[in-house]
């Protein structure tokens, strides 16, 4: 077997010597509650991996080597495997980004109905490129690949929302809406 | 043969996501009726009368790879839904998530309940965020309502399910990967044998199904398997979803039944190529498969017929290309996919794909070079058959293909110096 259970229910986690004390300072108390129940769920606890770095994401936006050890100190799993699962995935962004991640697919479905125009648009109307963030922090574009929004082309998630059928005039519209919540 | 509602019936009922709704509409007969009233045994029979195929992309046969779980093994055993739904092209089995999520819970619990699971997962991609919220609530409202959980209908049988969501990775699809991913560690597929069945998920007997097929479960139960078989062809029975995409006027996913030309999809149902231009080319399964050229637009839509005309079934993401469409760009957007997503466990799909996207870029750029296409395919042939999991494959299958039939599209490039603006890699 692989896998083996990464902490014997009951008994404390022993810490190296000398080792300093993490607290929990990034995480907020809804986060550590989120993670606290994901930890009971499975048959081993190492399988909260995925949904305590998703619950962080959800809350921070951004992964960091100072969310691992808080995500560690809670679940008592080795901070290696977090960094290690967590550095594979690429949904959860390794720096900060804007308030908006606007990932436009550029797939092959996509890019058959206008995909790559609607990048250069998108890049036009926010003056950034892709993989940049806007100057008030507000929008970073990117490119995803295929998000099963294919009969839709071309498409994009803005953050955990699908728009699809995309038209420059849809795309104004979006950014306006988004613009005015500030 | 033609279009043919089975999955599809319900979904555009607007209550049909809910347990009120499915069960108004014959929903949860068919667990009910296994649970109580037939052996796991008789379930994998009825499963393996029916004939149904696997629906994520290699069609193994459902019923067949079930009974590969060991019958005396100690161990739990696990169900998984994959609902990793990545294949490019492919947007159908998230109709079903957001529609009629309680059709795929009822498939699994009967799943479940056939190989002796009492844990099952949902793996569903974590891009999925509508979805994810669906079927989460579709999941707590079955318990609700007694359809899972403890002593399921008084029979004592105790069936839990999870939702699990991904991390965006397209090789979380492959079964290994994503039992590795579920497990907490990278996701990586792993050598088979040993194939899940005996030792997956935990070490345990795991059986991996996509959500159209467990989808097709409880109907089987409910009508049996020889009304089921009648459904399709012989060798590929029942129906199948189609997720017409790319240049067509009507893109959307459809339901035929298998052996239904691929020009009934096209052209009925999607209305035709757009603008009233000719067709050039389709990818019949996804991004892993071989193009067709427009003359093979008549190959009927089952297993068979597509690996005789040199491509395959795989997911169901028909992609139809027009005659404007340069087949080189084309080819150089399916090839920076699997570069981008391969897992890099195995030298030849790590390091292929990573150089056949730099070839292929080079030649859009119009600075390719006289034999250039024969050191692609070089290298395909080198990736081909040589890795762990089928993602190496899936990357050069398609390339082997286009060299074959579109040659003249590279050429263009490397000849007449064509160019192409290249847009920078995604990042990630
Ligand atoms: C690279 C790769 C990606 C895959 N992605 C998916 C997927 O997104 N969804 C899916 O159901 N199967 C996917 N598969 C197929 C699975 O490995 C597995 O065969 C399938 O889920 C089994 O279900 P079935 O027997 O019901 O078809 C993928 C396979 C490979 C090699
Ligand atoms: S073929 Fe590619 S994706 Fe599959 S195990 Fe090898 S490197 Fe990973
Ligand atoms: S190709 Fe863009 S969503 Fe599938």
């Amino acid at each position: 077997m692989k896998t083996q259970l990464t902490h014997i229910p009951g008994k404390p986690r022993i810490k190296a010597p000398g080792a300093p004390e993490v607290r929990v300072k990034i995480l907020n108390a809804e986060s550590v509650a989120e993670i606290q129940k994901q930890m009971v769920r499975f048959p081993i606890r190492r399988s909260a991996i995925l949904p305590a770095i998703t619950v962080a994401n959800r809350q921070l936006g951004y992964l960091s080597a100072e969310v691992y050890e808080e995500i560690s100190e809670i679940t008592e799993i080795p901070v290696s495997q977090i960094a290690e699962a967590a550095s594979f995935y690429t949904l959860f962004p390794k720096k900060p980004r804007g308030k908006y991640l606007i990932m436009v697919c550029d797939n092959i479905s996509c890019a058959l109905c206008g995909a790559d125009a609607m990048i250069k648009y998108l890049e036009m109307k926010l003056g950034i490129k892709r993989g940049e963030t806007t100057e008030d922090n507000l929008f970073t574009l990117g490119t995803a690949e295929c998000l099963a929004g294919c009969s839709a082309a071309p498409m994009m998630q803005v953050n955990d929302r699908y728009y699809e059928n995309l038209t420059p005039a849809k795309v104004d519209k979006l950014l306006e809406e988004l613009k005015s919540k500030e | 043969m033609a279009e043919y509602k089975l999955l599809f019936r319900n979904i555009d009922e607007p209550d049909q996501h809910t347990v009120k709704g499915y069960e108004s509409r014959r929903g949860y007969i068919a667990w009910r009726k296994a649970l109580t009233s037939m052996k796991p045994d008789e379930v994998i029979a009825e499963v393996k009368t029916s004939g149904l195929r696997g629906r994520g992309g290699a069609g193994f046969p459902t019923g067949v790879k079930w009974s590969f779980v060991p019958k005396d093994s100690p161990k739990p055993r696990y169900l998984i839904c994959n609902a990793d739904e990545s294949e490019p092209g492919t947007c159908k089995d998230r109709v079903l998530l957001e529609r009629d999520p309680h059709a795929m819970i009822e498939g699994m619990a009967i799943g479940s309940f056939a190989i002796g699971s009492h844990l099952a997962f949902v793996y569903i991609r974590g891009e999925f965020d509508y979805s994810i919220a669906i079927v989460e609530k579709a999941v707590e409202d079955a318990y609700k309502a007694g359809h899972l959980g403890k002593n399921i209908y008084g029979t004592g049988y105790d069936l839990e399910m999870i939702v699990y969501t991904g991390g965006g990775a397209y090789i979380c699809g492959e079964e290994t990967a994503l039992i590795n991913s579920l497990a907490g560690e990278r996701g990586m597929s792993s050598m088979r044998p040993p194939f899940p069945a005996i030792e997956g998920l935990y070490g345990c007997p795991t059986i991996v199904n996509n959500v159209e097929t467990l989808a097709c479960v409880p109907h089987i139960i409910n009508r049996g398997g020889e009304w089921h078989k009648k459904i399709g062809t012989e060798k590929s029975p029942g129906t199948k979803l189609f997720s017409l995409t790319g240049h067509v006027n009507r893109p959307g996913n459809y339901e035929v039944e298998l052996g239904t030309p691929l020009s009934y999809l096209i052209n009925e149902l999607g209305g035709g190529i757009k603008d009233g231009n000719k067709l050039k080319a389709v990818i019949p399964g996804g991004a892993s498969c071989p193009f067709l050229s427009a003359d093979q637009v008549d190959t009927p839509l089952d297993f068979e017929a597509m690996a005789e005309a040199g491509s395959m079934l795989g997911s169901g993401a028909v992609i139809v290309m027009d005659e404007r469409t340069d087949i080189a760009w084309v080819t150089y957007k399916l090839i920076k996919f699997f570069k981008h997503e391969s897992c890099g466990k195995c030298t030849p799909c790590r390091e292929g794909t990573k150089w056949l996207t730099m070839m292929i870029e080079r030649i859009l750029r119009g600075d390719g070079k006289e034999g250039d296409l024969d050191k692609i395919a070089d290298v395909c042939d080198n990736i081909l058959g040589r890795t762990i999991c089928p993602l190496g494959d899936a990357a050069v299958m398609p390339i082997i293909s286009v060299l074959q039939k579109f040659r003249g599209d590279f050429e263009k490039h490397i000849k007449g110096k064509k160019k192409i603006e290249m847009e920078q890699f995604s990042f990630a």
